[in-house]
């Protein structure tokens, strides 16, 4: 097994060589991050590495099957297995219960149900609503009803099996349309309004109203949900967990069993994958297990079976959207009335911020002049969605974007014009729907870039003449911008916490309150941390996320786990670095500008040591050497109650174009090829941003193309295993992909190394592929008429499209 | 009688009942825990392993079914996790959350064991069966196409 760190002292002192190659990549000037030339790095960098590629930290253990996930921690003494029984209902009240075959069965340990939990019976996040296991009824077919610890993983899986629960059926509520009906919400609507949208709307030369259907999406992390809960000595618990809110995690199994936070411990160290669907919901099957192992006093470990998995965790919310808008003759929008309508299951779980957000993202990146925009949180027999890379954005995106598509083909032009004129402008163009405005807007730039880069006109161009005699496949391409807000909307998770120990032969450990799903936030902040102090970046550890290191952290979500707890890293080490200088000033008599910090040394006057002699030399001389660091997000407000405010610290921005071919006969397609510019500002680390980018955006044509969900009349999820839900596979991604990072585009809001958020802004890019698949569609009427194309736009989707297309054009003759 | 299996060149005894699935033995019993358990039907590659150098679902392939086979785990895919896949893997950050990948590993490895110099069709079909939820699939492909040229010129 590797070292954590992995370094040996003499690595340290290869300062001149460490420093000849580096002189040598800051003197190349790289005009843009492409794949090609990741390798030159960028200008202006430091030793510790900010704006190179550094690998990802965990990589040399990943590649050897040495990387620990929590199933791979060694078992302790004892450790029992949980698993729960599973309501059969979608809505009913439980009558009775018979878990006497179940508490005779092999294995079993301990049954518990909500009667025994010690503390709160509600494990809702934000708002109540979730109970820890069932109380008296179920609101969705996999609801825990009681749980079982037995010795081992299969033996409670099978035991779970053998209870005997009466339920009278109540009415279940399964359709979007039917909660609207009904007014059935997890939380109240709420509209966010600019002007008048109404009398603008019927003013425009232009009128149009559409809807539609935007599916949801299971996450799939490849590490299905996991905790290990294990007692302590004081009455408390240790948890292990794969979560990307170790601190809620901490809060709630706290709560659950009735003790005070300073009991429960919780360490995560990283994920296999989370994606959203580890921010609230990795927390139950911790609560869980922790409530067993707090009635056995053994240590338990919840790992959820993949059906299960699928079954009993929230998804990205599906939702059903509509609007009407007025434009004009050019295509530019006047007004709009946008309704966005999302399906969040049965219960509030993170439903109001993400139907907010997808309200926020409702203009995308296109100016709506007078806009109304309501959102509603529809409560349905389901189980509860949840957070999901975007977090409602896209879902938002998609109304405006119909609408693009809508607008061109009315009026005859390339959607790319439409979205082109659509565009936020200068001075009175730019204002959100919700007031904000939108400063250092570059969209209009990255898209001429790209459109050239792309050589969009030319193969626009192609590709009708292409259609023109191609008879049963067709072509399509589209260029799709962007916009991405970037802070939590609810004010106070905009903060992080950082803890940097320096040790005496000048090694660094560094804790943050992020966790790490694969994302390289580890890397990076490690990055920040090594650049601060100049030193070589693998002298730099990190662990686990624990809470006993950061407390009160807020989930690494909404992209912001670079720009938070880089910030909180960067404070820290600031703080430690200070102590130095002051340190060197009164025992070298110099003054602070005398004392710089380059290439592993801290030179002070005339005299060099290496970092790791100043470090004992500032040990000895009484220096604490360790530091917290702190850092909220400036300038974000927003008032609900008006809807008005800047929710928003930045915005990420970026575009693809994408070219699709598809089989008109069967609905099949394939993604040719797909082209990216992404403005992640001054870039961290190269390799692993373009990685994000890569891979969001795959993630992001999956959740518009193959990957749908499914549940019968009776509430049960058919689409629960990965024979009957398609996430893209290896064949699934663009033939030729081309991904290229914004070059020379520092954020002009002081972020971290004025980088910028990375995560999910790119997941939308996919958006290009449906939009693609829609000119390909479109093409058959020679463009006069726009398909509806639902999503996930699915081979049968295309070929029903594809048959309304065909419909409509043979009635216009 | 006593029945063993050959798990990266050294002999275990089966001592579990038979039908447990290779994954488990692995994992739980010999703590061989590099192989990943992902959706446990052969859907999704995660728990790739080698018998006699041919990839195989060990989620889905019980032990008994592999006495005296020779099984190869990512642990012992190469001395020093230097193998030109593992190399190829780390000079083009193929790795995000790591999860899938020792299975992505194991199943191109077992592809360049019969195929040398893989197009990008034929990577696509061979490695089709192995999902990556974080998206690496370009650089997974890369990274094939790489060692794949490492390969032929140590040959």
């Amino acid at each position: 097994m590797r070292s954590l760190i992995d370094i040996k002292k003499a690595d340290i002192q290869k300062v001149d060589i460490k420093k000849a190659e580096i002189t040598k990549t800051a003197n190349v000037t790289a005009s843009s991050h492409t794949n090609e030339n990741l390798e030159k790095g960028q200008v202006n960098i430091g030793l510790g590495g900010v704006g190179r590629s550094t690998k990802h930290d965990s990589s040399d253990k990943q590649v050897a099957g040495e990387a620990l996930y929590v199933d791979d921690r060694p078992a302790v003494r004892g450790e029992l297995h949980a698993a729960v029984g599973q309501s059969t209902h979608a809505h009913a009240n439980i009558l009775s219960m018979d878990l006497s075959a179940v508490k005779a069965a092999q294995g079993v340990i301990k049954v518990i149900t909500v009667e025994d939990v010690p503390g709160h019976t509600d494990i809702g996040p934000v708002f109540p609503g979730d109970p820890v296991l069932a109380i008296g009824k179920v609101e969705f077919v996999g609801q825990p009803i009681f749980a079982v610890a037995a010795t081992s993983f299969d033996l409670a899986r099978k035991a779970v099996k053998l209870a005997k629960i009466e339920y009278q059926a109540l009415e279940a509520v399964l359709t979007v349309k039917d909660a609207l009906a009904k007014q059935n919400f997890v939380r109240p609507p709420f509209s966010m309004t600019r002007g008048d949208s109404v009398s603008a709307i019927s003013a425009a030369q232009h009128q149009l109203s559409g809807e539609i259907t935007v599916g949801g999406q299971e996450h799939m992390y490849l590490e299905g949900q996991i905790s290990t809960a294990e007692p302590t000595e004081d009455g408390g618990m240790n948890i292990y967990t794969s979560s990307q809110h170790p601190s809620e995690v901490q809060k709630l199994v706290a709560e659950v069993l009735d003790i005070p936070l300073n009991k429960v411990l919780v360490d995560m160290r990283r994920m296999g994958g989370g994606f959203g669907g580890k921010e609230t919901q990795a927390a139950p099957w911790a609560c869980i297990a922790a409530l067993l192992a707090n009635e056995t006093k053994r240590a338990v470990k919840f790992k959820l079976a993949r059906m299960d998995d699928m079954i009993m965790t929230g998804k990205r919310h599906p939702f059903e959207n509509n609007y009407t808008v007025g434009f004009d003759n050019d295509g530019q929008i006047k007004g709009i009335n946008i309704e966005v309508n999302g399906n969040c299951g049965y219960s509030p779980d993170l439903s109001d911020a993400i139907v907010d957000r997808a309200m926020f993202h409702s203009d995308n990146a296109y100016f709506l002049d007078q806009a109304t925009v309501t959102g509603n949180r529809c409560k349905l027999n389901t189980v509860s969605h949840t957070a999901y890379r975007g977090f409602g954005g896209p879902q938002g995106m998609m109304t405006i974007e119909v609408v693009m598509d809508e607008i061109a083909r009315h009026l005859g032009k390339d959607p790319l014009e439409i979205r082109k004129i659509n565009l936020y402008g200068g001075e009175g163009r730019d204002e959100t729907h919700y007031h904000q405005k939108v400063e250092h807007n570059n969209l209009a730039e990255i898209i001429e870039t790209l459109e050239l880069s792309s050589d969009y006109q030319a193969r626009r161009k192609a590709i009708t003449e292409f259609n023109a005699n191609s008879p049963i496949l067709k072509k399509g391409i589209a260029l799709t911008p962007v916009k991405f807000g970037i802070s939590f909307t609810v004010q106070h998770l905009n903060q992080a916490g950082a803890l940097v120990h320096v040790y005496t032969d000048g090694t660094i450990h560094l804790s943050h309150g992020g966790s790490e799903m694969g994302q390289g936030l580890n890397t990076k902040v490690a990055q920040i941390v090594a650049e601060e102090f100049q030193v070589d970046v693998n002298t730099v550890a990190i662990s686990s996320a624990r809470t006993d290191k950061v407390p009160n952290s807020s989930p690494t979500a909404a992209s912001s786990g670079t720009d938070l707890n880089g910030k909180a890293a960067e404070a820290a080490a600031k703080t430690i670095k200070q102590r130095l200088i002051d340190f060197a000033c009164e025992k070298y008599q110099v003054v602070a500008e005398q004392v710089s910090f380059e290439n592993n040394n801290i030179v002070v006057g005339e005299q060099t040591f290496t970092f790791a002699e100043f470090s004992q030399i500032a040990y000895m001389g009484r220096v604490s050497l360790s530091s917290t660091g702190f850092y909220k997000t400036p300038k974000i407000h927003f008032d609900r109650a008006t809807g008005k405010g800047r929710p928003f610290f930045y915005y990420a921005t970026g575009a693809a174009v994408s070219e699709v071919l598809i089989d008109t006969l069967t609905g099949e397609y394939k993604t040719l090829r797909t082209d990216i510019l992404q403005d992640v500002g001054h870039s961290i680390n190269p390799a692993i941003d373009i990685g994000q980018i890569e891979g969001a955006f795959v993630q992001g044509m999956g959740w518009l193309t193959t990957e749908e969900l499914m549940w019968n009349e009776q509430g049960r999820l058919l689409s629960n295993n990965p024979a009957t839900y398609k996430i893209p596979a290896i064949n699934d991604a663009p033939e030729d992909f081309r991904v290229a990072l914004l070059p020379d585009a520092p954020n002009r809001e002081h972020t971290i190394y004025n980088s910028k958020a990375v995560g999910e802004p790119p997941f939308m890019l996919g958006i290009s592929v449906w939009s693609a698949l829609k000119d390909a569609i479109s093409s058959i009427s020679d463009y006069q008429h726009s398909p509806a194309l639902d999503t996930p736009a699915t081979p049968e989707r295309v070929l029903w499209a594809v048959e309304s297309v065909k419909a409509r054009k043979a009635a216009n003759k | 009688m006593k029945q063993s299996i050959i798990i990266n060149g050294k002999e275990h005894e089966i001592d579990v009942d038979g039908d447990m699935p290779l994954l488990w033995f692995l994992r739980d019993r010999l703590e061989f825990t590099g192989t990943k358990f992902g959706c446990g039907s052969g859907l999704c590659g995660a728990c790739t392993v080698h018998v006699n150098g041919q990839a195989i679902r060990s989620c889905v392939t019980p032990v008994s079914s592999l006495v005296d086979q020779k099984i190869t785990t990512i642990e012992g895919l190469s001395e020093n996790g230097d193998h030109p896949l593992q190399q190829a893997w780390l000079n083009n950050n193929v790795p995000q959350c790591g999860y899938c990948q020792a299975g992505q590993i194991m199943n191109a490895a077992s592809l360049l064991a019969v195929n040398a110099a893989p197009t990008d069709d034929e990577i696509d079909t061979a490695m089709q069966g192995n999902i990556c939820r974080c998206g690496t699939y370009q650089r997974i492909k890369k990274a094939i196409s790489e060692a794949a040229d490492t390969l032929a010129k140590e040959a």
